[in-house]
């Protein structure tokens, strides 16, 4: 019988990097394969190609034996290929029924067939044994759990053959943990084939029987969970070789300068605690949604601090970007894009927003004098462009980060706040980083350094704090750390 | 990188800056030929490019060009202000007020300017502090500034016939008095203003922080910019230029009317939007807006000497906004890329 799914040999570049390099995996019906890897191994890259959000740049992919080659998203749901993402896509304010059916209504004539859907939603709901929601309450009022199963139920009126869970237990209770894992063995009963994404590598023993390793965009393993340990797959997913990537640069912590004493957010962090030291790098690891992009934001002010305290020398400075920028702190955010950079702006601009008070006489901006310093921070930082002038869209993505990083440079920050720094740039990028980082620190600047990518945490920080599930799990000297040790603290469990 | 590669930005940013202009020449000569061959037909000659003509249709841009100088800071900033006409037009009954009652021209100039800016500043406040999007706040206060309005001028326009300094009637006067003016002087103050609103957006602290919270918000945020106070300062700029604009409405109608000026804000906004600003903020250029609704003008008056009826020239200006739109993001679309 041939496989439900099969991917073969997926390749896709995004400019010059590499997100697939390789990739092959089968999904058989009535199985779930658990597709596990690091941040940024390439999983949600895969998926996308596997939803039809992505064209590949090669390889080849097979549903049921017939070609499989998805022109959209649309088309990929039609075929038989359906997502369940971390992130629900539901209208808050229609029913459940309207929901499940959304965008495959049942009509005649242009108008809704009511009790033929109500009757298809009662029979899907039954299926996935919940035959106990209400189909004209309101999705918006249903627990996370339950709106998941909503997106399930979409599925199955669709009549998905594979269903791909990306992470779909980030934000569940217990409880609905285990009532999720009833519903994926009740679906493969009736033949279908799951995909299971998790960082939690007990979850996927309990509820996968294979499983596919990603590393750096190539599939590096596959087999049978009964026949691996937790231990050995862990090490299938971190292996990697460390060169001399990370230029190493001396440096002496001082005394304190920043003290965070119990801080707790909406949701997350959850009582976090930390001291950090003038010319120390520190590093903040976990999975994601482990709470450390929030930990930060709270430190900034970005996030509501619920509880607990922030101090930057000796001040507690108001909880607003603008008094932490003014205490000396700097953020530089993980979301380029949507957060970090007014894309449209240039590279002047950017990196002058944070202190544009030395270039002001009486609201007037003097232009050349900050052409000066930015045309020094570019060249320091290697800033690759034609002017200051150019729009930071423009620029490649290590290119723009230097922009960002020089943001808070210019900005004279004493604490810099650097979330994934070196996420989505190029190797020869992350070093000059790497040197960058250790040169502020020797410049008696205080590091906090947020990576998903614990070699790089490792080589380059004094010390490194792991994060799970908004709670500080450990913090300790990086000497006394490995990658798997990292791994299962980040999981919640010892190995 | 080729050759044309390295020169692509050049030639796109001079488009991004003329754009309108050519657009602007382009409808001009249109027209012109068109009229010319018309009147040649009949062996007369055209009537849309005489001197008269010319000073009248830069005369006629002149409320809305000023009115938008206030609109293109508000759409850079990502806001939007629907209730221009209505502080316009409430900004003229209050000055009417106080021209009727015999207060020097002083007080009547500062009351229209005041009452724009206490409008505008209204609405920076509500949109800041209710945090309800711009569209909806300016939307309700459209409507309530031309409910105050009414209740100050008790149902009928004010009249400030005759009691309106001669000076300051100059400003609408379509044929200035010292000839050499060329055009009302009115048209001069918007150059002015114009020229003012520029160098506010692209020399100052201020400007840049406009920019940057049209052009994304959440990183103003994080470069601790204060949103609150830019925007405050942003519609109550829009509101004093309202407060302009509302004097060229009361000295070229003798009259306060707060019901003047009906669904004008539309064509405030279409200047901005002709001129290449966008609603979804961090675009917008003052070179832009005043060649947007020149553009405007030149199409009213060009169907007008071509006897097109009104019907039409709607019409077509309605075409042109929707083209010019997405013309305009059809070229960010492929610049994006």
């Amino acid at each position: 019988m041939p496989p439900l799914l099969e991917m073969h040999d997926i390749r896709k570049s995004f400019g010059a990097t590499k997100a697939l390099d390789g990739v092959s995996l089968t999904v058989r019906g009535g199985e779930v394969m658990a597709l596990v890897g690091e941040n940024g191994a390439g999983k949600s890259t895969l998926m996308k190609v596997l939803s039809g959000a992505e064209s590949p740049d090669s390889g080849r992919m097979s549903l049921t034996g017939n070609r499989y080659e998805p022109t959209g998203p649309h088309d990929a749901r039609s075929a038989g290929v359906a997502m369940i993402y971390q992130e629900l896509n539901l209208a808050p304010d229609m029913s459940v029924e309207d929901n499940i059916m959304l965008g495959q209504e049942i009509g005649r004539h242009g108008l809704l067939q009511h009790a033929e859907q109500r009757r298809r939603v009662l029979d899907v709901l039954d299926r996935l044994g919940h035959p106990e929601l209400e189909p004209r309450q309101l999705a918006g009022r249903l627990s996370i759990g339950a709106q998941q199963l909503l997106e399930i139920a979409r599925a199955l009126v669709m009549q998905a053959r594979v269903i791909v869970f990306d992470e779909p237990t980030s934000s569940l209770t217990r409880h609905d943990v285990t009532r999720l894992f009833t519903v994926i063995r009740s679906l493969c009963e009736g033949g279908i084939g799951v995909i299971y994404i998790s960082h939690f590598l007990e979850e996927v023993s309990e509820v996968a029987e294979r499983y596919t390793v990603l590393r750096d965009g190539r599939s590096v393993g596959t087999g049978m969970l009964k026949d691996v340990s937790e231990r050995d797959l862990v090490r299938l997913m971190v292996d990697r070789e460390v060169g001399d990537l990370f230029p190493s640069v001396p440096h002496e912590p001082g005394e304190v300068v920043l003290r965070i004493k119990d801080v707790s957010g909406v949701r997350t962090p959850l009582n976090v605690s930390l001291d950090l030291r003038r010319g120390e790098i520190l590093g903040i690891t976990g999975l994601v949604g482990a709470g450390r992009t929030e930990l930060m934001r709270c430190l900034f002010g970005l996030n509501e601090v619920v509880s607990g305290s922030v101090a930057i020398g000796n001040v507690e400075p108001r909880p607003t970007p603008r008094a932490r920028i003014r205490a000396g702190l700097g953020f530089v955010s993980e979301d380029r894009k949507g957060e970090g950079l007014a894309q449209a702006r240039s590279i002047a601009d950017n990196m002058t927003y944070s202190r544009l008070e030395p270039y002001s006489k009486g609201g007037w901006l003097r232009l050349r004098q900050r052409r000066v310093q930015v045309e020094h921070w570019m060249e320091r930082l290697h800033v690759r462009a034609r002017s200051p002038e150019q729009a930071v869209a423009d620029l490649s993505g290590g290119n723009q980060q230097k922009v960002a990083l020089a943001r808070v440079l210019h900005q004279e920050a004493d604490v810099l706040l650097l979330d994934e720094p070196t996420r989505g740039i190029d190797v020869g990028t992350k070093a000059e980083i790497y040197r960058l980082i250790g040169e502020l620190a020797a410049a008696g600047k205080a590091v906090i350094f947020i990576s998903s990518y614990f070699a790089e945490l490792l080589s380059v920080c004094d010390r490194v704090a792991v994060m799970s599930r908004g709670r500080l799990q450990d913090v300790r000297p990086a000497g006394e750390w490995d990658e798997e040790s990292i791994l299962s603290n980040a999981m919640g469990s010892d190995v | 990188m080729s050759e044309s590669d390295a020169r692509k930005p050049a030639v796109r940013r001079l488009t991004a800056f003329a754009g309108p202009l050519v657009w602007l020449a382009l409808v001009f000569c249109l027209f012109w030929a068109a009229d010319e061959y018309r009147a040649s037909a009949r062996g007369k000659t055209g009537r849309f490019a005489t001197t008269a003509s010319l000073r009248l249709m830069v005369h006629n841009t002149s409320l809305v060009g000023v009115a938008a100088l206030g609109a293109t800071i508000v759409i850079i900033s990502g806001g939007i202000d629907l209730s221009a006409a209505a502080s316009i037009a409430l900004a003229a009954t209050v000055s009417a007020f106080c021209f009727r009652e015999g207060y020097p021209a002083v007080v009547g100039i500062s009351a229209a300017v005041m009452t724009g800016v206490a409008a505008g500043f209204t609405n920076g406040a509500l949109v800041s502090w209710l945090r309800v999007v711009p569209f909806i706040i300016t939307l309700g206060t459209m409507t309530i500034f031309r409910g105050i309005g009414r209740e100050i001028a008790e149902g009928t326009p004010i009249r400030a016939f005759g009691k309106l300094p001669e000076w300051l009637l100059m400003l609408e006067r379509p044929v200035p008095d010292p000839a050499w003016l060329m055009v009302s002087p009115g048209v001069w103050v918007m150059v002015a203003f114009a020229l003012m609103v520029a160098a506010l957006l692209h020399l100052t602290v201020f400007g840049r922080h406009v920019y940057a919270i049209g052009s994304n918000e959440a990183t103003a945020r994080l470069c601790g910019i204060n949103l609150t106070r830019t925007r405050l300062m942003v519609y109550s700029m829009a509101g004093f230029f309202a407060g302009v604009a509302a004097l060229y409405n009361l000295t070229s109608l003798s009259e306060g009317d707060p019901n003047s000026l009906p669904g004008r804000e539309l064509d405030i906004i279409a200047a901005v939007v002709i001129g290449g600003g966008s609603l979804n903020g961090g675009r917008g250029s003052v070179l832009g807006t005043i060649s947007g609704a020149l553009l405007m003008q030149v199409i009213r008056h060009g169907c007008r000497s071509l006897g097109v009826p009104t019907a039409y020239e709607q019409i077509i200006i309605g075409v042109i906004v929707i083209v010019a739109v997405t013309l305009d993001q059809l070229r960010q679309r492929r610049q994006s890329r």
